[in-house]
């Protein structure tokens, strides 16, 4: 049964969630209203900024200046492609760590974690150059290597607590009726993972598409995502703020639009575990 | 066939022995029940046998053949877990049809076993449910379902009634007996209840820190328990085992008894006692008799329907051909 809460604390707690929410929210809001301004209106104070009229002019310009479809393409197959990979390669690994963990499985996993604590910039000087060397700077095929990488730690973990989640008897069980490894993880292993996997691949999406570091640092013109989009408007001809603004809601809605839809599922897949 | 035997099998994990080299031989058709405390290594052997841990040493034959490093699924064998371990994404068809999927039956093959068996477990009306959907004893049977359509060399339960309420298990008990008998395939049973042991068992292996204890017949092992352990542990209730004067006057360091060998004689007897707690089961009456000169109680079957109270003065006397003598190690002296 819910417990009763009086009504002015109930009223006390609903304005403070939305406050916060609010506050969370404004940069995201302020960048939107910015969006639909001109290119003046949008320097100007705070309220008179809200005052302004709605214009549509900033995303005319922003479509016209530079092509947004092709750095649309570009995050889309950076980000489905390293996602897919680090699958590839986090499932096999997850799974042996979850079923057949050795003494040492606790310390690989802590290792791989203490692999995303290591600032990017203090590898980007030899990732450069072995990229240069091996011809991959500015292509989508060295985007994804460097992104499936970083962010494979990410995957690994997150399969293996999903599938520490799966009762080891039932692999067995799969064993004794004749399965082999194959079939035991496609038959019965992915199958009761799929909620798991699916907060993964959407976790991993969001991540890989919201990169920034790498993607800046190892594309130019060709292979550019939508956060060098972004990163266009920024700095060498000046600040413009509406067009950037516009930019940066062309380059997020997608992934907000799929982050919104899937949010129930994002939320669970988020906190699996954490309670049995 | 399903003939196994063990010959000097050890496993260790790490540094720590669970089971100490044993032999042991398993008939084709019998039902052979392991049994012992929990921790006891009877599950590790089972698993050991079905290939789902490494033996450390010795080697394991199927029906003659050597298939220590044979992995499980080519083992020929079938198990039942004590989860269960069905496939929750799967209807309960397609769980019993999985082993015989996996050994590319053709289909109407598959479906036309799995009918079969679905009608052997009453599950014909189930089949099309998810494991989820189904009661303790129903989950049982599906799990039994799936290892029968596979008609394997041998069965493997590993404390396949543990989950199930007590009515069920008795139940389920049952019904793998009458499957036992039907079929006539080796089973290989683990529990820690002596009392599925005693009743399903052609072949008991009493086991206690990974060694086996004792192997015999039900009857064999309640009768003549080569040493202390398998005394105390077949049997219910257990059997009251006396150490001191009592036991030496005997030549033993310990005699042991069992409650039905000790009668009631009102007109005198050689033990002198007084009744503590009494259970009265109906059929039975369990009297928990304080002796004197013996420091343990006595536990004593009476009739169904017994006079005595708490408290009542009764004079005991061993029935003499009941006894057991255990040595200073516990070993039984004939």
């Amino acid at each position: 049964m819910a417990r009763a809460v009086p009504l002015p604390r109930k009223a006390l707690t609903t304005a403070l969630a939305w406050t916060i929410g609010v506050l969370m929210f404004f940069p995201i809001l302020w960048i939107g209203i910015l969006a639909f301004r001109t290119e003046v209106d949008a320097i100007r104070p705070p309220l008179q900024v809200l005052a302004a009229p709605w214009t549509t002019e900033s995303f005319a310009a922003v479509q016209q200046r530079s092509n947004y479809l092709r750095h649309f393409t570009n995050s889309v197959v950076i980000a489905l492609g390293s996602t897919a990979i680090a699958l590839l390669v986090a499932i096999p690994a997850a799974w042996s760590m979850a079923f057949v963990p050795s003494r040492r499985t606790k310390n690989v996993l802590l290792w791989m974690l203490s692999t995303k604590m290591l600032p990017p910039v203090g590898v980007l000087i030899p990732i450069y150059l072995i990229f240069r060397d091996a011809g991959l700077l500015d292509t989508r095929t060295g985007l994804v290597i460097v992104l499936t990488l970083i962010n494979l730690p990410i995957v690994v973990w997150m399969l293996y607590t999903y599938f520490r989640e799966i009762p080891a008897e039932i692999l067995e069980a799969a064993r004794m009726d004749g399965a082999t490894l194959r079939s035991e993880l496609l038959f019965v292993l992915l199958p009761m993972a799929v909620p798991g996997i699916a907060s993964t691949v959407l976790l991993n999406v969001i991540l890989a598409w919201n990169e920034a570091f790498w993607t800046l640092n190892l594309s130019a013109a060709r292979a550019a995502p939508l956060t060098a989009f972004i990163a266009s408007y920024s700095s060498p001809e000046g600040l413009f703020y509406a067009k950037l603004s516009a930019a940066s809601i062309m380059a997020i809605a997608p992934i907000l639009l799929i982050g919104w839809v899937s949010q129930r599922q994002l939320v669970r897949g988020l906190t699996f575990g954490a309670v049995k | 066939m399903g003939r196994i035997h063990l010959h000097g099998v050890s496993k260790s994990f790490g540094p720590v022995t669970v089971i100490p080299p044993l032999d042991l031989a398993i008939e084709d058709g019998e039902f052979v029940v392991f049994v012992g405390p929990s921790g006891c290594g009877k599950s590790t052997l089972l698993r050991l046998i079905a290939g789902l841990e490494d033996v450390t040493e010795g080697r394991i034959e199927i029906d003659g053949r050597d298939a220590t490093r044979i992995p499980p699924a080519r083992r020929g064998l079938a198990m039942v877990f004590q989860s269960y371990a069905l496939y929750p994404h799967m209807s309960v068809r397609r769980n019993i049809a999985f082993p015989l999927r996996m050994a590319g039956l053709p289909r109407a093959e598959q479906d036309r076993r799995v009918e079969a068996a679905a009608r052997v477990l009453n599950l014909t009306d189930y089949l099309d449910r998810r494991p989820g959907q189904l009661s303790g004893g129903q989950r049982q049977r599906v799990a039994i379902g799936r290892a029968i359509v596979r008609e394997p060399a041998a069965f493997l339960f590993d404390e396949p009634l543990s989950n199930l309420d007590a009515a069920l298990r008795v139940g389920m008990r049952l019904e793998i007996a009458e499957l036992h008998n039907r079929l006539g395939t080796t089973m290989i049973y683990v529990t820690h209840d002596q009392v599925e042991a005693m009743t399903m068992a052609d072949k008991i292996v009493v086991l206690n820190a990974g060694r086996i204890e004792q192997v015999g017949s039900p009857l064999d092992l309640y009768r003549r328990p080569r040493n202390l352990f398998v005394a105390g542990f077949i049997g219910s209730p257990r059997m009251n085992l006396l150490g001191g004067e009592e036991a030496r006057r005997h030549g033993a360091a310990t005699i042991g008894i069992r409650p039905e060998h000790v009668r009631i004689t009102p007109e005198g007897g050689p033990w002198r006692g007084t009744i503590g707690v009494s259970e009265h089961l109906g059929s039975d009456t369990f009297l928990h008799v304080r002796c004197d000169g013996i420091p343990e109680p006595v536990t004593v079957r009476a009739g169904g329907e017994v006079g005595l109270h708490h408290g009542d003065t009764v004079f005991l006397t061993p029935d003499p051909a009941g006894l057991h003598r255990f040595d200073d190690n516990g070993q039984r002296i004939e």
